[in-house]
């Protein structure tokens, strides 16, 4: 490793410029490309794995002599197919897309209007309340669930989605206050003031200026809000218990790995399955998803 | 009499009613907008955390109603080897899995940081890790920690012939141990990488100008140019990771349930297996509420890092 810098930087110097250049292409290479490339490989594997598992028909899952594992040589849909047919597999994608959406709208209403109250309507403490919901972000889900759970109970609310729908605002508010507050702050407070020199009412403020500007906020709270909630296990699993109102992470895990042979196939097909409304999501919508992890964390 | 009829007109097109003029009232529009977000945030966040305290300190069965039984919990904790195996191995996760993350995506963000063609697009697939479920990204660990099947066996002995037999991933202890840190690593690096690739592009380029002028070398401008600016954010990123890792649930749950043997139970899937899978809430909150030291710790250390950066800039700046 010495011997090849020294080396370099004996060509450095000495070498003429093109080859020089050729030098400088090759450790770009070395320095840039490949890590990039190993990084790449090692973070989308268990994807490709999981995509081409759910095509395998079983025959070729369990033999890698006569096949090369890496690729599938008769694909099939007989995984699919199962678990379409013969599993409540779409009543856990509806329950879970009904749960996603519904959490989404009530903590987006909930912390529009927070940070419009935090961040433009300025009353004494208001540091503090921005302080203590930044706080709640901080508790996480792990030490909650045992006492949400009896919470649940005491609400007539167990293995009811509803209670996913009404206990995801937990994380949620909070994430999405913050990015809010940051998009209100960057948005002109003289255009509200002109509006009340006109003699539009804060609510109208609200809706006809503030609100229309701060649509990529809303955007970004909204997905981000929707893969959270599509993504969240630990609630979900301490709160219902019936079948068919279970979403698709936990149903997945408690409804179809049963026995002690497991089927891969239809798990992996399962698992891209659910992936597939968030994945596809997130690429209709990278950037939104950079700025509001970025902004988050920046905040 | 005339001038008096327009002016109440003009009063009454003013303000037309009384609901109007309550909406426009300050403090009304104030308690109004933060009601939703304080309501959702003290019913289903402050006030479980009061008693998921207050349980930790009762005998709460599910279906019963517990009686105040002191520390007597916490005492059974102490003397429970299994509590005191999830507290090793939840700092041990932490620990390394931290370490790995940070490494890896630091090194992931300068990387990202260089300019090459569809970098916007590497970037979206590099987040991709993060935006998937964990517990489905969790199932395909599991199958490619499978002890039969596993592709990372298979090349190793199959393919590469480094090795004579299959790799138990899940079977034992420590490699159990180590698959889940692994597991956990590589579901953590976008985050941190894209975050941190977020500060870096913060960094002014004349600061490595003056410093290359000066003949800095590249890990002299790391040293004392990237790393010191990047040290506000990384101890934001690092609190939130740290959090977020210690309280992991999903990864150990789906991938192996605290086994073999209870030997990678985390507090958390250990809490849930008393708790809820064996009714005893008053003992599992109570190992719910014995992370709470770890995590007001590790916020800590991020209001210190917070209180460092506004130092860092002069003066107070929200």
């Amino acid at each position: 490793m010495t011997e090849t810098a020294a080396q370099s930087t004996v060509a450095d110097a000495k070498a003429p410029p093109d080859t020089m250049a050729w030098d400088s292409g090759l450790r770009r290479l070395m320095m840039i490309y490949l890590p990039l490339g190993c990084f790449v490989l090692i973070l989308l594997f268990p994807f490709y794995w999981m995509a081409i598992t759910s095509f395998k028909p079983n025959a070729e899952l369990m033999n890698y002599r006569d096949n090369n594992p890496f690729w599938i040589s008769s694909p099939t849909l007989a995984h699919i197919k199962h678990l379409l047919f013969n599993t409540a597999y779409p009543q856990w994608l509806k329950t879970t897309m009904l749960v996603a959406i519904g959490s989404t709208t009530l903590s987006l209403i909930a912390s529009t209007l927070a940070a419009y109250a935090i961040e433009r309507l300025r009353f004494r403490g208001s540091p503090y309340v921005g302080l203590g919901i930044y706080l709640a972000y901080l508790v996480p889900p792990s030490i909650l669930f045992i006492p949400l759970a009896t919470v649940v109970v005491q609400f007539g609310l167990f293995d009811s989605p509803l209670a996913l729908i009404l206990v995801y605002p937990t994380f949620l508010v909070p994430f999405c206050t913050w990015l809010l507050i940051g998009y209100f702050k960057s948005i002109p407070y003289e255009l509200e003031e002109c509006a009340l020199v006109d003699g539009a009412t804060r609510l109208q403020i609200l809706r006809r200026i503030t609100l229309p500007l701060a649509v990529p906020g809303l955007i970004s709270a909204g997905i981000f809000s929707f893969t959270l909630s599509w993504n969240e296990f630990i609630y979900a699993l301490a709160f219902i218990q019936s079948g068919a109102n279970k979403t698709v992470p936990v149903a997945i895990l408690t409804e179809l790995v049963t026995g002690d042979v497991y089927q891969w196939g239809a798990l992996m097909a399962g698992s891209l399955l659910g992936s597939l409304p968030v994945a596809i999501f997130y690429s209709l919508f990278v950037d939104y998803y950079v700025s509001s992890l970025t902004g988050a964390v920046k905040e | 009499m005339s001038v008096t009829t327009l002016s109440s007109d003009a009063l009454a097109q003013r303000q037309p009613n009384w609901i109007v003029r309550l909406f426009d009232y300050k403090p009304f529009l104030i308690v109004m907008c933060l009601a939703p977000a304080i309501g959702l945030l003290t019913v289903f966040l402050t006030y479980p955390l009061g008693l998921g305290v207050w349980l930790a300190f009762t005998d709460t069965t599910i279906g019963r109603r517990g009686i105040f039984v002191g520390i007597e919990n916490f005492q059974y904790l102490l003397t429970d080897p299994l509590w005191w195996n999830a507290v090793f191995y939840s700092v041990f996760y932490t620990g390394v899995a931290t370490f790995g993350k940070f490494a890896l995506g630091f090194w992931l963000a300068l990387l990202l940081n260089n300019h090459f063609p569809f970098k916007s697009l590497l970037r979206a697939i590099v987040l991709l890790p993060w935006i998937v479920p964990t517990v489905l990204s969790a199932l395909a660990f599991w199958w490619i920690y499978d002890p039969q099947f596993s592709i990372i066996s298979y090349l190793l002995v199959d393919v590469l012939h480094w090795r004579d037999s299959n790799i138990d991933f899940l079977g034992s202890p420590w490699p159990a141990r180590f698959s889940l840190i692994a597991a956990n690593i590589w579901r953590g690096i976008p985050f941190v990488a894209i975050s941190l690739l977020a500060g870096l592009q913060t960094i002014s380029p004349s600061l490595y100008e003056a410093a290359m002028l000066d003949g800095a070398s590249a890990w002299q401008r790391f040293r004392y140019i990237t790393f010191p600016m990047m040290l506000p954010i990384l101890a934001i990123v690092m609190t939130f990771s740290i959090i977020f890792t210690f309280t992991d649930f999903q990864l150990v749950y789906a991938i192996t349930r605290g086994g073999p043997v209870n030997s990678t139970h985390l507090l958390a899937t250990l809490a849930f297996q008393r708790g809820i899978a064996g009714g005893e809430l008053g003992e599992g909150a109570a190992i719910a509420v014995s992370m709470i030291p770890f995590l007001v710790f590790a916020t800590l250390f991020s209001y210190f890092g917070l209180a460092r950066r506004k130092w860092q800039q002069g003066e107070a700046n929200d």
